[in-house]
Formats: structure tokens, sequence, C-alpha cells
């Protein structure tokens, strides 16, 4: 038997959607099997519950914390844990002092780490470089201040570049002389010395309490406690970093390394403040050459100046994992908080609307299903079963869907979000409704079933097609700009809307090819929903009439000369095809 | 035969026809009217009820309690009364914390209700007043996210006006749209007002939903409207209110199945959530999805097909369309 074009291609079409199935279902088990994953959708915090975590700000006494820092606060950190995933977190303040982050699931450190953490970002010139007094009992020769060089660098570092390591600050500036930039040794005041000398590196893993005023030399460490550091006042602040990212750095002959990054691109001002500062510390010589990256009060690398940056776009290196280069990257793009915060309480917390509302939303959404199955029954006869059976497979392929980026990309289903899956059920069945409708318009004009089938759907799918781009135009900009429980809508749209297409494209139309060859639904019986009868076919184009009775005998390469003229060639290809089928049959 | 699909068919040959264009003016007037009730009756109820996920609350905490140990759903609601019995009225959100107690979150409530709260709680769940910490938490749908929504929705409405524009190839049809879809914002947003019902996050999804539904259902109204329009061209006997008209009526059996078929799972969901469960998210948000539906369906008809018309009507070429037969047109509306 000889398969006619549109047989064959609604045969390929449902093995295309075969083999999305397919292939979901494997992605599906392979994260199951290698990530953990499972093979029902995570609910989110309003379903499940999850794990509540008070942070408390870290104030020295008599601080306090204005509303506005908090509002700031609450709106970084909702940015940070929405970077992390979809995961409909829900921040909020209390008692206009802590904030209370709730996150379904239990999270892990590193989650922990981005919320909490403060992500101050300091470029401070290196003034003075030691061993920590933790790794020496006392203090070696050339730190000790009595027998250091006395060759005092006077006031103006400009006159005595030797700064080194080992400087002598103690005979450095009187107290008087007033430091002229930022990589003046003035700072070095003898008190500062005193506090570097007694400064232990440990202090350091005290988060947040390492703090100065920028325009103050601070006293830290390497995050590892290994150098010791007096840095100059801020340079350049974090507040500059327009935007950043994580990634692998390249060797200077390009060659990329493996070792992880992060890349930061600065504002104009920000530009202009790096630029003055890297061409002021390249004529330097010695520690003062440095520049040191302080991250929350603690020095990540503090790479030399080789040359003057100009484009406002360096990249900080330092011990870096893909993961940890990837939250500092967006901690920086996001902002610093405004104020350290340390983890004062992380509690489970139980659902707020528990399992009864998610099985009563369930329930009511398979009795929806049964009405419209019912309804589109009543109304398009055994085309009905084409309408539930869509319906199946677009709820088939949601769930995979959904199950699957709940997997990979921490996507939760809220009670918002299952009202949401429920009426897209109307959303998926207007575009049938929309098509058949349509094939129904075309069998009025005198088409027979199969010719009717393509026709309608060249014009159904334009509509279809445009409608959803809208819907998915929607999904994509509230996904991007928006924040919060609005980023949880805009992805279940965003699927639905993406399923609405596969399946009306690979599985209702071709099955309606199909059936359009079947006897019952092609030669329109009347239980068929196609029944050109039942349709009034008896009105043709332009004020010409014709009986319906040609259209519904068995007989179609019999119907009327003008019906055949007004054929395409592939539709009378197609009819040929058809009839030769039939007489093999 | 289905008694819809006879009269499908004469909607589709104009043989019925319901003259939608014709009658704008009655439309409008109903919109108007309904806009009007939506904004004026939610004014005078002192504006929409926000939940205390927009504004913030009190929230109690019960230290160690042993009514956990009697399940979640029990122990739940054991607040719930407690709270309802001094604040008759308010819908409190509680959960378990930390495995053994239950944190009560509730609207802003005054010094001496706190402290009323406080003592039904001790005394409900047998702790010790002290053992029922008070405090105030603030929004957890910050002005953050509402600013960053709104950043959202107008982008959105921006792109996809500019989207149909390009499609439709007239800017008017955006307007058309854009002007149906606010009307259906308003009377969606106006039921809420109107019965002084909460919005929570839940129903503002739930608004976002009906957003996208209502620009859907006028894209696929209009798709038709495009299709016989352009077909039509100056040569056409038909005006051109009368193929927009023919347009609408032969969408209008798709435009009834579409809103009934999304309605019933909605609807079901609102009776399964006001029978068995009483108020709670699910109703809310049904509520809204259910009259969003049916208006957002209705005014893709009377509202932006209509005013589409209105747009187009004095434009030269649509002027033309149609005067050839002007005189000799049957008696009725529509009908070729």
């Amino acid at each position: 038997m000889v398969r006619s074009t549109p047989e064959r291609k609604a045969i390929r079409s449902l093995v295309w959607l075969l083999v999305i199935i397919i292939a979901l279902i494997a992605a599906n088990g392979a994260s199951v099997l290698f990530n953990n994953g499972q093979w029902t959708p995570k609910l989110a915090l309003d379903l499940e519950g999850g794990t509540q975590i008070t942070l408390s700000p870290q104030l020295s006494s008599g601080e306090t914390v204005t509303p506005e820092q908090l509002e700031r606060a609450v709106a970084i950190i909702r940015q940070r844990v929405d970077a992390s995933g979809v995961s409909e977190a829900e921040i909020t303040t209390q008692g206009n002092q802590n904030i209370v982050v709730s996150i379904p699931g239990e999270p892990d450190e590193a989650t922990r780490e981005r919320i909490q953490s403060s992500a101050k970002l300091e470029f401070r010139p290196v003034l003075l470089a030691d061993l920590p007094s933790t790794s020496s009992v006392g203090e070696d020769g050339g730190t000790d201040p009595s027998t250091g060089p006395s060759a005092s660098p006077s006031a103006d570092p400009s006159v005595s570049p030797s700064a080194e390591p080992s400087v002598d600050p103690s005979a450095a500036p009187s107290p008087s002389a007033s430091p002229t930039d930022a990589s003046d040794l003035a700072w070095i005041t003898p008190e500062l010395q005193e506090q570097f000398d007694a400064f232990d590196c440990s202090e350091l893993a005290q988060v947040g309490a390492n703090v100065a005023p920028v325009d103050e030399p601070l006293i830290t460490c390497e995050q590892d406690g290994s150098i010791k550091y007096i840095l100059g006042p801020v340079e350049v602040a974090g507040e500059r970093i327009a935007d950043a990212r994580a990634g692998l750095i390249a060797s200077q002959t390009g060659v990329t390394t493996n070792e992880w990054g992060v890349f930061i691109e600065f504002d104009a001002d920000g530009t202009a403040q790096f630029r003055a500062v890297t061409e002021r510390l390249i004529t330097l010589t010695g520690v003062q050459n440095q520049f040191a990256i302080v991250l929350d009060g603690a020095v990540i690398s503090a790479p030399r100046t080789l040359s003057a940056i100009t484009d406002g776009r360096p990249q900080i290196s330092g011990n870096f994992t893909e993961e940890s280069a990837l939250t500092l990257a967006d901690q920086l793009k996001f902002g610093a908080l405004p104020i350290g915060f340390e983890i004062q309480s992380s509690e489970n917390i139980s659902a707020t609307l528990g399992v009864s509302q998610l099985q009563s939303g369930i329930i009511a959404g398979i009795i929806g299903l049964i009405l419209v199955g019912l309804y589109s029954f009543l109304q398009y006869r055994a085309l009905g079963g084409v309408v539930l059976a869509s319906l199946v497979v677009s709820a088939i392929i949601t769930y995979l869907i959904i199950t699957y980026l709940s997997n990979q990309q921490g996507f939760r289903l809220s009670l918002a979000g299952v009202a949401g899956l429920v009426i897209s059920i109307g959303v998926i069945a207007d575009s049938f409704i929309v098509y058949f409708e349509r094939i129904r318009d075309e069998l009025r004009d005198g088409r027979r079933v199969d010719g009717a089938v393509e026709a309608g759907w060249k014009r159904a799918w334009r509509t279809i097609l445009i409608s959803d781009v809208i819907n998915f135009i929607a999904a994509i900009v509230l996904f991007i700009l928006a924040v919060g429980n609005v980023r949880g809508f805009a992805f279940t749209l965003g699927i639905t809307t993406i399923v609405d297409i596969i399946v009306v494209a690979l599985f209702t139309h071709p099955m309606m090819q199909l059936l359009a060859r079947t006897q019952f639904f092609g030669g329109g019986h009347p239980l068929s929903g196609l029944d050109p009868k039942a349709l009034g076919a008896v009105y043709r184009g332009r004020a010409q009439f014709r009986a319906p009775v040609g259209v519904t005998s068995t007989k179609v390469a019999s119907s009327s000369k003008e019906a055949q003229k007004r054929q395409t060639i592939a539709e009378r290809k197609a009819a040929e095809a058809a009839g030769e089928g039939k007489d093999e049959r | 035969m289905s008694r819809l699909t006879q009269f499908g068919n004469d909607l589709y040959t104009g043989e019925r026809s319901f003259d939608f264009v014709g009658r704008r003016r009655t439309w409008y007037v109903i919109a108007a009217v309904f806009i009007i009730l939506a904004i004026g009756l939610t004014a005078l109820r002192g504006g929409f009820v926000f939940g205390i996920e927009f504004r913030g609350g009190s929230e109690f905490r019960v230290q160690s309690t042993s009514a956990v140990e009697q399940g979640t759903a029990a122990a739940t609601a054991i607040a719930d009364d407690a709270v309802s019995a001094v604040v008759p009225g308010s819908n409190p959100r509680v959960s378990i914390v930390g495995g053994d107690s239950v944190r009560v979150q509730t609207e802003q409530l005054t010094p001496a209700q706190t402290d009323d709260v406080r003592a039904a709680l001790a005394e409900a769940y047998g702790v010790p007043v002290s053992d029922v910490s008070a405090s105030f938490i603030g929004a957890s749908w910050g002005a953050d996210i509402t600013r960053q929504a709104l950043i959202a929705l107008v982008v959105f409405l921006l792109l996809a006006s500019l989207v149909l524009a390009v499609y439709f190839r007239t800017w008017k049809m955006s307007v058309a749209a854009l002007i149906a879809l606010f009307h259906d914002l308003v009377v969606t947003a106006g039921v809420y007002g109107v019965l002084g019902l909460e919005i929570t996050p839940a129903a503002v999804i739930g608004f976002l939903t009906i957003l996208g539904y209502s620009l859907y259902d006028t894209v696929v109204v209009f798709d038709k409207v495009r299709e016989n329009t352009s077909e039509d061209g100056v040569e056409s006997r038909r005006t051109f209110a009368q193929s927009v008209n023919l347009a609408v009526n032969q969408t209008l059996v798709r435009s009834i199945n579409t809103s009934i078929v999304a309605v019933l799972p909605t609807a079901s969901i609102l009776l399964i959530g006001s029978v068995l469960l009483g108020a709670g998210t699910l109703r809310d948000i049904a509520l809204a999805l259910t009259v969003g539906t049916i208006v957002g369906t209705y005014s893709s008809i009377f509202l932006a097909a209509p005013l589409y018309v209105h747009l187009r009507q004095n434009e030269p070429e649509v002027k033309k369309q149609g005067t050839r037969t002007r005189a000799p047109r049957p008696e009725s509306g529509a009908v070729r």
C-alpha cells in the first residue's frame, strides 16, 4: 500500500513525540541514578516546608540597623537566593532587626554561605606585608622594629620607595605627617604598627569582625592566614562593580588554565579610579606595588601591579573552586550587604498550607480534566477522545519536564504553580478547539475531511503560534526581570506554553491526519464530530451551493468537478493516494 | 446533532449573527459600568485587603509544646482556633518550627490584642505565657518584588504590543487588546476588592495568569479578524465593520467552548477549595482564575473587536470598503 504524504508526515511527527518523551524519561532517570534526583517534582515552601534561617546583624555596641539597610539587605539576599535556582524562597524581616530566610528543603553549607556573607569587596593598596606572628615564635629579626633597618622612610614615600616587607615602620612617619595618597606609608602610625604586631590572623575567622572605615588603613591577613598585611584606605569600592562573572583564567599566552577566577567589570567611575591606582602602583616597588583585593575583611589575593589597567576589567584569582568562584561572582553582581549578618538559628519549618491543599488541588485538577473530557465528547463526539488523549499527553510531558527541572534547576512547585498548571488545561485545550473549529469551517466550505484537516491546520497553526508566542514572551520577560514568587509563575507559564506547541504539532495534528484516513472519521460518521451534514456543508464559497451528499458518499473521487478544480495539487494527489489506498484494502 | 454545532453552522454562514460591532456603545457602557463598580466599591470598602505577605504583621512563637506530637494538622488547628477566638476573622498562618515549636503569623495586632493572643495561645497549648514570644515581622513580598514585577510587566506589555503590531500589521489591534486586558484586570481585581478577599501572593499569581489568558484569547479572536478582513479587502461587498463582526461570530463557538473548557477546572478548584477547605489560598486563586477567564473571553468579543473597528473605521481605505453594496444590503446586519 502506498502511503500518502500526510500519513508519512504524521507518523514521523508521532515518532518525534515519542523520542521527546523517551528523552525526557531518560534524562529524569539519569538524574535519579546519578544526581540524587527523584521521579516526582519537589514541592515549594508552602506545600512541603523547609528550613527557616534567622540572620541577625553583626553590630558593634550602640549601633543600630536602619529599616533602609534591612530592606536593602533583604533585596540583595533575595537576588542571591534566586540566582541559585527557582526555589521561591520566602524572605522577611523580624522585629526590625533580623532577617528570616525560609528555603524549601535542607540548604547545604554553600547555600548558607551564599546567603549570609556580606560580600563587601574592597581594593586597597598594600602598605606592609609580613608573615603572621602566629607562624613564628616571637618576632623574627626582619620584622622586629627595634632591629630593623633604620633608614626611615620619610613622610613622602616617593622620595624613599625602598619599602620592603621588612621595612621598619617605627621610624616612619611622625604622627603629625598626614598621608598624601593611599599608598603613603605615613598611614602607618606607631599605634597601627603596634596593633599590627599584635594582630592574630586567626581572629579573621570571626566573619565581619574585621572592618575598617573606607578612609582608614586596615590590618588583615590572607584568607588562609599565610600573610599579614597593613593595607591603605579603599581605592575602589565594591559598589563600583557593574558586573561580575566566573570563568577559567587565561594565562599570559592566552591559553585557558584550570584555575577558576572571577572577572569583574567596573562602571565608569570605577574604571577611572582603578586606572589611577594602577598607574600609581606600577611606579612603586616592593610590596607597595601590590594591590590587595579584600573580601569581607580578608585578603583574597594581592597581585603585583605589572601594568596599568585602563579598561576597568580586572580579574580576581586565588584558590577558587568552580563553585566558590560562581558564588562570589553572584555576590559581587548583586552587591554587598550593607551590614554583616550571622546565622542565629536554623530550624525546620512545616508547610504553611499542607498536604490537604495540594491533594484538593490535584483532585480538582482530575475532576476538571474529566469534566473537560465530558464536555469535549458532547461537543466534538469522537473527537473528544483526541482532546482527552492530547491533554493526557500534555500532562505526561509537563510532569516530566517539571520533574526534570526540579532535579536540575531546583524548581519547586508551589500551590500557585499547581493552580497555574490546572488553568493551563484550558489554554492547551483551546489549541485543539481552535484547530477543530477550523477543520469544521473547512468542512462547511465543502472540503473533504482529509483536505479539511490539512487546510484547517494551516490556519489554526498560525493562530496557535502567535498566541503562544505572546505567552512565551510573558514567561521570558517575567523570568528575567522579576524576582521571588513571580519567577516561579513565569517558569510554569513557559513550560506549559512549550508543551502546548509540542503536543498540538506532534500529537493532535498527526492524530487528525491519521484519523482523517479512517472510514469512521474520514467518511464523516455522525458520531465522529466531523459529519459534514451536521456541519451544514451546503454552502460553498462565493454563493455557489452544492448538496452535501457528494461529500459524505464513500466514492470521494466522484465529488463534483468544481471541488476538484478547487483542490490544490497536493490535495489532489493526497485524494488520489487515499482513493488507491481504499481500493487496495 | 449538537445544538451548538447547528448554532456554529448558522454563525459561520452568517445565517444567524450577533451584532457585536454595531452595538458597541452598549458594550462600552457595560464595560465602563463594571470598571467603575470595581473601582468604586473597592474604594468604598477602603481599598484592597493585603495579606501579611505584603504588609507584615505579628508573629508568635510557642516554645516546646507537646501538642506537636498529635501531628502537624492538629497542632496548627489549635493555634487557628485560639487566634480566631481573640481576633475574629483573622486568617493566621501556622507552621511547626524546629520540631516542637509553633509559629503563628497574623496581621499586625495592637499591643492589647497581642497580649490576649499570647495568653490564648499559652492556654491552648498548655504552656506558660513566658514560653509564647511575640514579635513583628516585615513583608515577605517586599517592595523590591513588586517593583521588579511591575518593571517586568511594563516591558512585557511593550514587547507584546510590538509583536502584535508587527504580526497584525497594525498597531490598532495592540491598543484594542491592551484596553481589553486592562478591563479584565480591573474587573478581576475588583472581585477581590468588592468581596473584601485578602490579596495574597497566590492571588497575584492568579492575576498574572489572567493577564496571560486574556491577551491569549484576544489574539485568537483577532487572528480570525485578520483573516477575514484581509481576505475581504476593498473589493468586498461587506463593510469593514461587517467583516469584523462576521469574524467574531465565526469564532463565537470557539470562544464559548474555550471558556467553558478553561472554567471547568478552575471552577472545580473553586468548589472543592470552598467546600473541603473553606477559606484558603486555593479558593482565592481559583476565584481570580474563574472570574478572569470568563471576563477575559467576554472582553475579547465585546470589547476588543468593537474597539478595533472603532479605531479603524475612519481610515480612508476602510471607509471605501463595502461602499459598492451599501445600498442593496440585505436587511439583517452581517448576512451576506
